[in-house]
């Protein structure tokens, strides 16, 4: 991100809505006296949230100026994190993971079939601004590899075929289950307990006590 | 203290040092990129790694603080091996250009990597390429040089208090900018440029002008604040080429502001350099004794007592000496170097000085402002308040026009009611000053330059001594006078003021209007208001073509403050020389020579031949001129006359910092800098 990379338009001014506001001073009061400007970066997501998942200057100043920070803070945090977008983003945001496990576990087709659904590269916004693909580096979900994220919800477990119809649902307005696309419980194993088998109401056990 | 061994030697260091200091201490030399003795410390370039006994890793030795029993390595294989691995990464994305980069030569990267770094390049891919800032007129930047030591931006932020430089991006996106693309708004952001340990940051006024082994050097000081910071004048040829700062702990530490620094370019510019009279209305040029004789003749038809002089703020002290004796020889006792109006007493030294020291403001634990802006007014001075500020405990008043100084403080109101309500004890603050040990208070021309001017002297005085700022036990004393010209201090030590019965500025003026003075002898003095003159014969000597050069009916081209070797007395009473670098320019001369030839024309030969035995005729006026260098503690006095003191709001004298005198005016790096910083005009991050 350098200075004049900017070729979109940035809005002139941001302002919490008033509900946001409410949101704003309930994240400042978990900060302590004095150390405010810890809490530049929940009200960074909370603007970005509200701003169409990306972040104009404006919002940016806007926090520097509630937090009495100097802007260049402000604008330092938002550059460094990955996840504050600084750039206009389509409406769902679909960051496909490409690290090593992924990768192993056929990433590369969940990549194909984004590019071919969306007919965009990575980087790139649809026409209509409704996706931006990304590739992201590791987002935690290994264990459940290879994985997607769109907006907040990851989809694990891919393939070239489910992911065109997550795709798909999405583009035809429906919601789409998150999580394990090949129907396993969270993170369990694939092909059922391989540890602690003679335990076999284990799950019962740990939900009974949580 | 701490006892701990670096390479078999065993040290004490006191506590809180760290290892890189302690090393410098027994003199080893500590390779290091971001590490500066006054910023704080970041710990990012990993060139200053030491082995540590006990330690499995190498540790940065300019953040590890020294303990009891260390066992520190600097000189083996390992350690060696480590300054070729940070420094074969650091020139990963260093561009090779040194040949075609303004700190080649003087570039601690270049320097470095001659001495520990690795004779070729094992890299082969691309080197990274970033699009360079702008950063505003002074600094001219070349990002990709790059090796993000973050000195700039702690600079910024901690020591010229302007938060705007930051590191954004991360990894290898990382670019220290702006983010916005806007000039930075410090008075102080050239010593970014020295800072800077690379090429990234380089002077832009100075660009492919010179190489740095090209120039020769005089050690001086600059004149264009009263703060007399202490610079080196790289000249090459007749040219002055560059003014960079030099290390003085009691004055300007080693900050200049970017007056001192880039206006040399005014120098070239402007210049009188050859004498001119006035015939029919126009000045022509013409020869030395010409210019005499013409000066003689006007003197010879005027009564003494209708002749005057005014000293401008960069007349020199030798200079002030010949022109105060000249006039004592010809008899007339109306001569002033307040040319603002300033109503200073010159009786007592210690009513128009800096006495606290630039210094010992780090001692102080309270200050109160009085119609001054040290930000525009001595923006170093200003950086040593900030300092104190930063410090914590420091809290500051203001009275006067309300500014952003760069450190939090109370405003008090912006006239004299609100002094009354210190005075009084009515106020807050006025506790605060009190109750706390060495407070101080700044006092500016503002509030003294006005018809009530002494009145308000009288006044602050008593603040000061009933606010407990004067404690003579303690040797502390908090009354300080901020001058913003160079030749004040200098001119009331030499007691260049109305003899007995003798008009100040104002009566010059007004009597230059009224016909009574007939002749005002002029020395550098430009900023009066010259239509006030009257149809008085104007003699101007100074050395740029500015107001008091256009009235005049003859021109006596001197010499600039980096062409002479003069005096100068700053704002503490701190006696500096300022050194020749180059000769003036065409037939100017310097000034005290000019004076002393001219005595001769007149008949009243001024007793001296030279500069030492003007010099001796100064320690005569003021003992304080044998003592170079030093601020000499003045006794505490009665100062000021009583009298009313109107409301009017306090104004600072300097509304444009980057234009203050003839030099500053003439400079075309100034006038670019009002344009942006004082008019507003900023570019946008795209033009840069």
């Amino acid at each position: 991100m350098t200075d004049s990379a900017q070729t979109f338009e940035q809005p002139e001014s941001f302002a919490f809505s008033s509900e946001n506001v409410a949101r704003v001073e309930a994240i400042i009061s978990k900060y302590p006296d004095g150390w405010h400007a810890s809490a530049v970066m929940p009200l960074l997501d909370l603007a970005q949230r509200q701003h169409d998942g990306w972040l104009p200057r404006a919002a940016m100043d806007h926090v520097a100026d509630i937090l009495a920070m100097p802007p260049i803070r402000v604008y330092e945090v938002a550059t460094f994190y990955t996840m504050y977008n600084l750039n206009l983003i389509g409406q769902h945001h679909v960051q496909v993971c490409t690290n090593l496990p992924c990768w192993l576990n056929g990433s590369d087709g969940v990549v194909g079939a984004c590019k071919k659904s969306l007919g965009i590269n990575f980087g790139a916004t649809t026409e209509d601004r409704m996706f931006t693909l990304s590739e992201v580096e590791c987002l935690g979900a290994c264990v459940n590899a290879p994985m997607m994220q769109i907006n907040d919800d990851t989809y694990e477990d891919l393939d070239s075929v489910t992911t065109e119809t997550i795709l798909e649902d999405i583009k035809a307005g429906r919601r789409p289950k998150p999580g394990s696309q090949t129907g396993r419980h969270s993170c369990e194993p694939v092909g059922g307990l391989t540890s602690l088998a003679h335990q076999a109401n284990l799950k019962a056990q740990i939900e009974g006590t949580s | 203290m701490v006892t701990l061994t670096i390479n078999d030697n065993e040290i004490e260091v006191p506590h809180g040092r760290s290892v890189l200091q302690a090393c410098e201490q027994v003199g080893i030399e500590i390779p290091r990129f971001c590490y500066h003795e006054r910023l704080s410390i970041a710990g990012n370039c990993r060139m200053c790694l030491v082995e540590m006994e006990r330690s499995p890793k190498p540790v940065a030795s300019c953040a590890m603080p020294v303990a009891d029993g260390m066992v520190i390595h600097t000189n083996t294989p390992a350690v060696q091996k480590m300054r070729k691995g940070v420094m074969e990464f650091l020139l990963i994305n260093h561009p090779l250009d040194c040949p075609i980069c303004d700190q080649g030569g003087e570039c601690d990267l270049q320097d470095q990597a001659m001495g520990y770094g690795f004779d070729r390049s094992r890299y082969e891919g691309n080197k990274r390429a970033v699009e360079d800032k702008y950063m505003g007129p002074l600094i001219k930047t070349m990002m990709t040089r790059c090796i993000h030591c973050t000195r700039c931006i702690r600079f910024a932020t901690e020591v010229a208090g302007v938060p705007e430089l930051g590191a954004t991006g991360r990894g290898e996106e990382m670019e220290v900018g702006t983010y916005v693309g806007k000039a930075l708004s410090s008075e102080l952001s050239g010593n970014m440029i020295d800072l800077c340990p690379v090429g990234a940051l380089t002077s832009g006024p100075y660009a492919f002008t010179a190489r740095s082994w090209e120039l020769k050097n005089v050690e001086s000081i600059d004149i264009l604040d009263a703060v007399g910071s202490n610079i080196r004048v790289d000249y090459r040829g007749p040219e002055v080429m560059r003014v960079l700062p030099r290390l003085n702990e009691e004055v300007n530490e080693e900050w200049i502001s970017d007056k001192s620094r880039f206006a040399y370019d005014g120098l070239k510019r402007q210049r009188l350099d050859q004498p001119y009279v006035r015939h029919e209305g126009k000045l022509q040029p013409a020869s030395w004794p010409e210019a005499f004789e013409a000066v003689a003749a006007a003197l010879k038809g005027a009564d003494t007592d209708a002749v005057a002089a005014i000293a401008g703020d960069l007349a020199d002290c030798e200079a002030m000496t010949a022109l105060k004796d000249l006039m004592t020889a010809i008899g007339s006792p109306h001569l002033d170097c307040r040319q603002d109006g300033a109503q200073l007493d010159p009786s007592v030294r210690a009513g128009y000085i800096f006495n606290t020291t630039i210094a010992k403001i780090e001692q102080a634990n309270a200050c109160l402002l009085i119609g001054t802006n040290p930000r525009r007014e001595a923006a170093v001075l200003n950086a040593r308040l900030r300092k104190r500020s930063v410090m914590g405990e420091f809290p500051v008043g203001l009275i006067g026009p309300r500014a952003d100084l760069t450190y939090d403080y109370e405003y008090l109101g912006d006239n004299v009611s609100g002094l009354a309500k210190i005075a009084a004890g009515r106020h807050g603050f006025s506790k605060v000053l009190k109750n706390v040990e060495r407070s101080m208070l700044i006092v500016g021309q503002g509030a003294l330059a006005r018809d009530d001017g002494a009145a308000i002297l009288a006044f602050v005085r008593r603040v000061a001594e009933s606010r407990g700022m004067i404690n003579k036990s303690q040797g502390w004393n908090g009354f300080n006078v901020l001058h913003t010209a160079a030749a004040r201090v200098g001119g009331l030590d030499l007691q260049f003021v109305p003899g007995k019965g003798g008009l100040d500025t104002n009566g010059i003026l007004d009597g230059a209007s009224s016909g009574r003075i007939k002749v005002v002898y002029l020395l550098g003095a430009d900023e009066i208001n010259t239509e006030r003159l009257g149809d008085a014969f104007v003699i101007y000597q100074g050395h740029h073509g500015d107001a008091g050069a256009h009235r005049a009916d003859v021109i006596l081209p001197g010499a600039a403050y980096t062409e002479k070797n003069a005096t100068y007395v700053n704002t503490e009473g701190r006696v500096q020389l300022a050194r020749l670098a180059v000769f003036p320019p065409g037939k100017a001369r310097a000034d005290w020579t000019i004076l002393r030839a001219l005595s001769d024309v007149l008949g009243k030969t001024l007793p001296y031949d030279n500069l030492r035995q003007v010099r001796a005729r100064m320690v005569e006026i003021n003992a304080n001129f044998m003592n170079v260098d030093e601020a000499m503690a003045a006794p505490w006095g009665e100062f000021g006359e009583a009298g009313e003191v109107s409301n009017q709001a306090f104004t600072s004298p300097v509304e444009n910092f980057y234009m203050t005198d003839p030099i500053s005016r003439a400079s075309a790096t100034m006038a670019k800098c009002k344009d942006i910083f004082v008019n507003g005009s900023e570019k946008t991050g795209t033009d840069g």
